[in-house]
């Protein structure tokens, strides 16, 4: 089963793990992208894209599906204003055995980085606003994917 | 050419709109022509593209790179490098 959701609404955690879990398997690896509290953050809006953003995390979803054998695959992120210490990202990939969840786990947070239609603008408490720049690092990461299939 | 434009992130912010519709003279090509022809029209433009390498764009729904051809064409977005996750 894959659950690919772009939602404005908090992510319900509790209720994700259950709906994936419905299925009962062997192993199941998660990431959980939460908004960080320092630098006096006191919101961080991501904006997307009314088409492409939902679209590019099927397309991963997929992609991920198709590489490894997993038994369920949940990927939701959130969009809109979040407070800190809200969930932004949730990935749970499930499969017979740990490596196959593990590796699509990595995948899917490191592609979604680079690959689907999302920004981050960080409000500070000092009223100031900026746009999250990319790092080389997370394009280094979700680069090894397409090296090492 | 008649062409669609939507605009992401800090490109929407600094050309005051979330998109517009254009009518492009025939040189303009591609992707690479299309940033070029955006930042010498006006102020806006030339703070949004003055940085081509900064600009990542989609045409009809598909990322694409600066080479892209324009040519049938209907909307093209215009947006920084992306930070989800």
């Amino acid at each position: 089963m894959i659950r690919v959701v772009l939602q404005t609404a908090p992510i319900d955690l509790g209720a994700e793990i259950d709906l994936h879990d419905a299925g009962g398997h062997g192993a199941s690896a998660s990431f959980i992208g939460r908004v960080r509290g320092d630098d006096d953050l006191v919101e961080l809006f991501l904006e997307h894209h009314p088409a492409m953003t939902e679209a590019g995390l099927g397309e991963l979803a997929h992609a991920a599906a198709d590489r490894w054998k997993l038994g369920a695959l949940t990927l939701i992120h959130r969009v809109g204003a979040m407070q800190p210490g809200e969930t932004i990202v949730l990935v749970l990939a499930s499969s017979r055995h740990r490596a196959e969840a593990l590796a699509a786990c990595e995948f899917l947070i490191d592609r979604l980085k680079t690959d689907v239609m999302l920004w981050k603008r960080e409000t500070f408490a000092d009223g100031r606003v900026a746009w999250v720049e990319e790092r080389a690092g997370d394009r280094d990461r979700a680069g090894r994917w397409a090296q090492h299939p | 050419m008649r062409l669609e434009l939507a605009y992401f992130a800090w490109v929407r912010e600094r050309m005051g709109a979330a998109g517009e519709a254009v009518d492009l003279p025939p040189a303009v090509a591609d992707i690479a022509a299309l940033l070029d022809w955006l930042a010498a029209r006006d102020e806006r433009g030339a703070q949004a593209f003055a940085e081509p390498h900064r600009i990542r764009a989609a045409i009809d729904g598909a990322m694409t790179g600066p080479d892209a051809k324009l040519a049938g064409a209907r909307e093209v977005a215009l947006f920084p490098p992306v930070t989800g996750g």
